[in-house]
């Protein structure tokens, strides 16, 4: 498959990212993988009680991405987006226990897979499964950061499948009329549940989807962590500078079926087989050795620090109770003292954006016309139907009321007109609020 | 409206010039919010530069500026998508429907994203979606709806229908406070049609109480928006016959104030509810269900309902004045009623 290189991409050098780095990219996709494969054995066992998603082959993509965001920054993942959660902060406990429906998880058990989120620390919003919500919300996460003066960056993923939903459309194109600083990662893994690309999108390349918005692309080796990692930095950086939003197309493959109960019979035996030569690990490992920037013995240390670290948050999630019953009714609304409380954080001066700084006048400038009618000049046509017409006369008109079309009551002068063939609508002397 | 100049560009926002129609009790509303609180920003199609389809934003633009009155592409999802994400970071939204008939748009975003956060993962989404609702303008099938039922149908929602400038203004404020999502129904019909001198101060009308617009001891009616001044019509007409009806204006339908309105059956034994709002499925149904729960024995005669017909909103206005309910329509009713 021909995959264009981003423009930064490049050869890679051991001198493109520190040892840190290389070495942290080659952690967590390791820790990734691992607690993906932790999860389907817990799935083997019966103790996930809903669907089981795989990101088996995609884990450079969640990786390379997510580390390229600062701590303040926002991201929002989908289901195969596992590894962005781990570089973000979140423990493997927590994406255990989402899974296994357990009261310590960060739903309490109210909703399973990466369907969560962390407004205060890690900020994270909780993805839902209809694909493409994400885009307007983080379009608006990022807005609000800039307006805040924050100098966030806003980073969301979507499948090749998802790119087709109504909302995709309205949230990328509303975050480029905005210049949001919004970063959009486009897994192309080829296939939507049993659907292939081709069949769902007339494009060759996904990216192209950003030239309906005016905005920057890039498309990428979706197996390739360093080739993701600094696309990806590339669009943040661009990103945050005010340049608008950035859609990267990141070429890649669903090794696994849409989920754990599908066999994937409908992928080409080749297509799988071509795709599982291009292990992202492997390949990642194969550069890591080749540089010297990892040896049998740091591996195993890597190793055996996940293996601890798994066992001891498995062990947590099984010893997790399930949520007691009655916690079902509660939690709908946000009420009282307990109700988490969400304070804008201004780093810039307030005064800015209110009056008389804000202030502005109210006009559409037309380049080579100049300027158009604001909203003060009072002279705008109302909208059809809400203005008192002339009363009708409606037959049941005479029988009700007297004919007295305006009507002034008690201390309050409460006018009525009506058009529905009704005199005085209302009375107010014996009305009372409560 | 013959001022030029918006009440809201005097500073305090009220004006206290005067009666305020509904249209202004909205403006005013949101031009105190926004004065008070840097927080709040308004988004939605055609709401900065041409204040909105119906000037309910007219003038907010020039004093709160580009930032915090967000003029739109045609794309409800997006307007509520935006809303939420920044609720997030502790802003506080205002978004309009250019008609609330277009809220079937963002319907998904609506019931599934905004409404599900705090129950699935504590994320509050304090944001108002508000808009022009309701017939009886020949606005057509696609300008007259009020699809608050689908609404009320959706935990995690608050739904509020005020039918006076007070309350439009008052619960306005309350629902822009509010640390849940709250939607708020403003009838078209009513914008310019009803004056009501407001308070010079700051006040809100909270959210979840229902008021007795007019006592009586024979039947209770229970109505909303735009049929509650009907509903007052009808009682008028009945009072010449000797029937003194109750009507209890509903102002919030989620959460409902069941207390009020079963105080009030506890009193007059019997219940009409009317709604503007189609028959099958509206709240009428909801609130025969609660009184069958908690009040029957207080039951004289069967709860009645007067509303719109099971069909689309028509446009012919003898087609829509056929459609929607009136008061002859609510006086027959309640007369049936009031002989049990």
């Amino acid at each position: 498959m021909k995959v264009n290189r981003p423009p930064t991409a490049g050869e890679r050098t051991k001198k493109d990212l520190t040892r840190q780095q290389y070495l942290d990219l080659y952690y967590y996709l390791r820790l990734n993988r691992a607690v993906e494969d932790t999860m389907v054995k817990l799935f083997r066992q019966n103790k996930i009680v809903g669907g089981l998603y795989s990101s088996l082959g995609q884990e450079a993509i969640s990786v390379g991405s997510a580390y390229a965001l600062e701590k303040k920054d926002w991201l929002a993942p989908m289901i195969r987006n596992i590894g962005a959660l781990l570089v973000k902060g979140v423990p493997p406990r927590d994406i255990f226990m989402q899974h296994m429906a357990k009261y310590d998880s960060p739903t309490k058990g109210k909703d399973g897979t990466s369907h969560f989120g962390d407004l205060d620390n890690l900020h994270i919003v909780s993805p839902i499964s209809m694909l493409g919500d994400l885009i307007p919300v983080m379009a608006g996460v990022a807005i609000a950061g800039r307006y805040l003066g924050q100098k966030i960056v806003a980073m969301t993923w979507i499948g090749d499948g998802g790119s087709s939903t109504g909302v995709f459309h309205e949230g990328m194109n509303f975050a480029a009329t905005q210049k949001a600083p919004f970063v959009l990662i486009l897994e192309n893994n080829l296939w939507a549940y049993s659907t292939p690309v081709r069949r769902q999108v007339p494009l060759e390349n996904l990216a192209d989807r950003a030239k309906a918005y005016g905005i920057t692309s890039y498309i990428v080796d979706g197996n390739d962590v360093v080739a993701m990692y600094k696309t990806a930095k590339e669009a943040v950086d661009r990103a945050r500078t005010g340049e608008g939003p950035i859609l990267i197309e990141a070429k890649t493959f669903r090794r696994l079926g849409h989920a754990q109960h599908d066999p994937a019979e409908y992928v080409p035996k080749e297509m799988r087989a071509y795709w599982e030569a291009r292990d992202p690990i492997v390949l990642y490992e194969r550069f890591l050795v080749s540089e010297k920037l990892l040896d049998a013995k740091r591996k195993k240390e890597i190793e055996d620090k996940i293996d601890l670290l798994l066992q001891k948050e498995r062990d947590f999630a099984e010893n997790s109770p399930m949520p007691p019953a009655e916690f079902a009714a509660e939690g709908v609304y946000c009420t009282g003292d307990a109700c988490h409380k969400i304070q804008p954080k201004w780093e810039r001066d307030k005064r800015e954006v209110m009056p008389p700084r804000s202030s502005v006048s109210a006009v559409w400038t037309v380049e080579g016309f100049g300027a158009g009618k604001g909203s003060s000049g009072g002279i705008a046509p109302i909208h059809f139907g809400d203005t008192a017409d002339a009363p009708e006369k409606a037959e049941n008109e005479e029988k009700l009321t007297p004919k007295n079309p305006i009507k002034t009551i008690g201390k309050k002068s409460a006018k009525v007109a009506s058009a529905r063939g009704a005199g005085a609508l209302r009375r107010r002397t014996q009305g009372k609020r409560r | 409206m013959a001022s030029s100049k918006p009440n809201c560009n005097a500073a305090g926002g009220n004006g206290s010039g005067g009666p305020a129609t509904f249209l202004e009790a909205i403006k005013q509303a949101m031009f105190e919010e926004m004065e008070r609180d840097p927080a709040v920003v308004v988004i939605g199609e055609d709401v900065g530069v041409y204040g909105g389809a119906f000037k309910t934003s007219e003038g907010l633009l020039e004093r709160f500026g580009w930032e915090r009155v967000i003029d739109t592409p045609i794309s409800e999802s997006a307007i509520i998508g935006a809303a939420c994400g920044m609720s997030y970071l502790g802003l506080r939204p205002i978004c309009e429907m250019q008609f609330i008939d277009f809220i079937a748009c963002c319907f998904n975003q609506l019931t599934n994203f905004v409404a599900k956060g705090h129950y699935l993962w504590n994320a509050p989404a304090p944001i108002v979606v508000r808009g022009p609702s309701g017939g009886g303008v020949h606005g057509g099938p696609f300008h007259s709806a009020n699809p608050e039922m689908y609404f009320v149908h959706t935990p995690g929602l608050k739904v509020i229908y005020p039918s006076t400038p007070y309350d439009a203004k008052g619960l306005l404020k309350a629902a822009v406070r509010d640390n849940n999502p709250v939607l708020f129904f403003e009838h078209k019909f009513l914008y310019r049609r009803i004056k009501e001198e407001l308070p010079a101060e700051d006040y809100i009308v909270p959210i979840g109480k229902a008021a007795v617009r007019r006592e009586g001891r024979h039947l209770t009616i229970l109505s909303y928006a735009a049929m509650m001044h009907t509903s007052l019509e009808a009682a008028e007409a009945l009072a010449k016959e000797g029937i003194e009806a109750e009507v209890i204006d509903l102002r919030t339908l989620l959460p409902l104030d069941e207390e009020t309105i079963l105080q009030s059956v506890k009193k007059t034994n019997k219940v009409l509810v009317v709604h503007e709002d189609t028959k099958t499925g509206g709240i009428a149904g909801e609130i025969a269900a609660i009184l069958c729960e908690k009040a029957f024995g207080d039951l004289d005669g069967p709860l009645m309902r007067v509303t719109s017909l099971d069909t689309a909103v028509p446009y012919s206005p003898p087609l829509e004045e056929y459609f929607l309910p009136n008061a002859r329509k609510v006086f027959a009713a309640a007369k049936e009623l009031a002989h049990y």
